[in-house]
């Protein structure tokens, strides 16, 4: 087991080398960044002492190799737009974004598991059927016309939820939080509902087809003919014979709800880093680009890892190294 | 005479589909007394798993018992539902599947699966139940039974799973045990080890046991005795020894006559024409008639008698005289 963690470490490392390739590449390939950061009068000398002062007159493998030790620090340069140095900006967007994906995956979680084991097990229950027939809508609508749809109906018609930004904020250390002020909590529920519906849904529907598949097995068969109870039989036979494949698509969309916040934050106006992207895109703010990719790559992979391992804590048929005799 | 743990009466299985009702069990009766090991044999789809299936309750929807009973003891079991029907299975009967590979849950140990069967059903501790968990891996010939009982399914061997399973199907002490081919996925070596085994933990323990079978060597060697069933319905019903050299009835001879165990001594083995009959293609008359080389104009018209009505063990018009003529001219 050791040596496929080290084996999975080390794949992870070289998808962040590649990423990392992707993100320094956009440097050298989007634009000259001397005319980015140089006006409009500038001699020739300005810029070779310039390029020679950034080491953009170096081979490439050395400035990837720069650009890798600067950035396993934390260092992606200065913001061409803003000035400032692109870590900082992101340390400061980051818990807004965190936040509503934490808020947006617990609800999908939480919302996706629970309904899917009951639209399983009452598959033939108006119920069940009703939310099938809605979740339908979750995953086929795009995420911003779900958010303008919540906005219309909830803060432009009812006035109950605030339509863009994160309300009253507290700061505790470097971390602005939303969740101590009502308004901040109030400015919460219709962005994560957004950002979750879809792999609420999506989870959900997962869950229902594992479920309905594990419940076909002699297993469970066998469970009922020994007189268990249906509760055991659905939650301690049954969900966790579902869980592998349902934690593999989880974790994929936990990494995308992180990534794809980008949607949401513009709809609701949600001071994160999907918003600081966007703007960082019309703007050519490569730095920020490039700082961005890294993170959600970082994250992407981190969550991958953390998948892995989950599955050796689920299914003891993978725990390779422990070879009990009898065979 | 006393009450037989299993008795089951003109119990009828029907399936509604779009194209007509079927019915994969037609008017089945019979008894296991305590300690008796019934064998069932039929071809593939003659309603025998379909018959241990409705015993003990676990009938695929829309298959439905439509009519007479299975009685437990004297106590009828087929209209039990919910909760008291999940009080009977296990406790007062439990069942063997087919294939030890897949009746056993991959992600809990063997100690969890038998603890919680037995938490279920007995009113012991914790600590108690594991105990008995590995006296009941124990009993069914388990080596190292205290330390293979935090084992999962896939660090047991096909023919030790099968012992899993049955330890599992026993450990709530149930009267009866189905065993739904208990040894058909298991390697001919290991299938006589599983045979006995559950041939003397019923002894021991007086249980009841139908057995699901097609194996003709297994039915010779476990069962006491044995219903042959064809196309839903029970052909011949008898001691095991007397049904297996001298068959009554036209299609177990048939069996018999394509079975090397049964047919020693013949230089070819005889096969019965044609195949068994879709249910939802039942010929008029007696199911066999088609494939059987004494059907007359009766059989076409009348369906075979009823088990419990005619004289003698087969349900045939005209059985094979209880000395078969072929028998002597073999012997």
């Amino acid at each position: 087991m050791l040596a496929y963690i080290i084996r999975r470490v080390g794949q992870s490392i070289l998808v962040l080398l590649f990423t990392g390739l992707v993100a320094f590449s956009m440097f050298s390939f989007v634009g000259d960044p001397i005319d980015n950061m140089l006006g409009q009068e500038r001699t020739q000398a300005d810029v070779e002492r310039l390029r020679t002062e950034l080491g953009l007159d170096r081979p490439f493998v050395v400035q990837y190799y720069k650009f890798l030790e600067q950035a396993v620090q934390g260092n992606f340069g200065l913001s061409y737009r803003q000035g400032r140095p692109v870590g900082e900006i992101l340390l400061e967007r980051a818990p807004a974004t965190l936040e509503l994906a934490f808020v947006s995956g617990l609800l999908a979680l939480v919302g996706g598991i629970g309904l899917g084991i009951f639209t399983a097990i009452r598959r033939q229950g108006w119920a069940a059927n009703v939310i099938m027939t809605v979740s339908l809508i979750g995953v086929s609508l795009p995420t911003f016309l779900i958010g303008i749809l919540l906005i219309y109906l909830f803060s432009v018609e009812l006035g109950w939820l605030p339509s863009f930004g994160r309300g009253e904020v507290t700061q505790i250390g470097g971390w602005s939080t939303g969740f101590l002020t009502a308004s901040g909590l109030k400015a919460l529920i219709l962005p994560a509902i957004t950002l979750g519906l879809y792999q609420m849904t999506l989870i959900m529907r997962l869950v229902r087809t594992e479920m309905l598949e594990v419940l076909r097995m002699d297993y469970i068969r066998f469970a009922r003919a020994r007189g268990i109870r249906e509760r055991a039989i659905n939650f301690r036979h049954a969900l966790k014979n579902t869980l592998v494949p349902v934690i593999t698509i989880t974790g994929l969309q936990l990494g995308s709800i992180i990534a794809f916040a980008i949607i949401t934050e513009t709809v609701f106006q949600w001071p994160g880093v999907g918003l600081l992207f966007i703007n960082a895109i019309q703007f050519v703010d490569i730095p920020v680009m490039a700082a961005y990719l890294m993170m959600i790559s970082v994250m992407f992979v981190g969550i991958n890892l953390i998948v892995d391992m989950l599955y050796f804590a689920i299914d003891p048929r993978l725990r390779v190294d422990r070879t009990a005799g009898g065979h | 005479m006393t009450t037989p743990v299993l008795s089951v009466r003109g119990m009828t299985v029907e399936i509604p589909t779009r194209r007509g009702v079927l019915r994969p069990v037609d008017n089945v009766s019979f008894d296991i007394a305590e300690g008796e090991i019934l064998g069932v044999v039929g071809e593939s789809g003659a309603g025998k798993s379909m018959t241990g299936n409705a015993v003990i309750g676990l009938l695929d929807p829309p298959a439905r018992i439509v009519s007479g009973e299975v009685l437990l003891k004297g106590e009828a079991v087929h209209t039990a539902k919910g909760e008291k029907l999940r009080r009977i299975r296990g406790k007062r009967m439990g069942m063997i599947f087919q294939d030890p590979l897949t009746s056993l849950n991959p992600l809990l140990t063997v100690g969890e699966q038998l603890s919680e069967t037995i938490l279920e059903h007995l009113p012991v501790s914790q600590s108690e139940a594991e105990k008995r968990a590995i006296a009941a891996l124990d009993e069914v010939g388990i080596p190292a039974a205290a330390q293979r009982i935090d084992s999962y399914p896939h660090e047991f061997s096909g023919g030790m799973r099968q012992r899993v399973v049955i330890a599992l199907a026993l450990c709530a002490e149930p009267d009866l045990v189905i065993a739904d081919e208990p040894t058909t996925a298991l390697d001919v070596s290991v299938q006589a080890q599983i045979i006995a085994l559950l041939k003397r933990l019923c002894r021991d323990k007086g249980v009841a046991v139908m057995l699901v079978t097609h194996d003709m060597g297994v039915i010779a060697e476990a069962a006491d005795r044995v219903a042959v069933m064809y196309a839903g319905r029970m052909a011949e019903l008898g001691p095991v020894r007397e049904v297996l050299t001298r068959a009554r009835h036209p299609y177990t001879a048939g069996l018999m006559g394509s079975t090397p165990l049964a047919s020693q001594g013949q230089k070819r083995l005889r096969q019965i024409p044609g195949a068994m009959p879709r249910l939802e293609h039942l010929p008029d008359g007696c199911a066999f008639h088609p494939r059987c080389d004494r059907a007359e104009a009766r059989c076409r018209q009348n369906p075979a008698p009823d088990l419990t009505a005619c004289e003698g063990r087969a349900a045939c018009w005209f059985p094979l005289p209880a000395q078969s003529e072929k028998e002597e001219v073999s012997a």
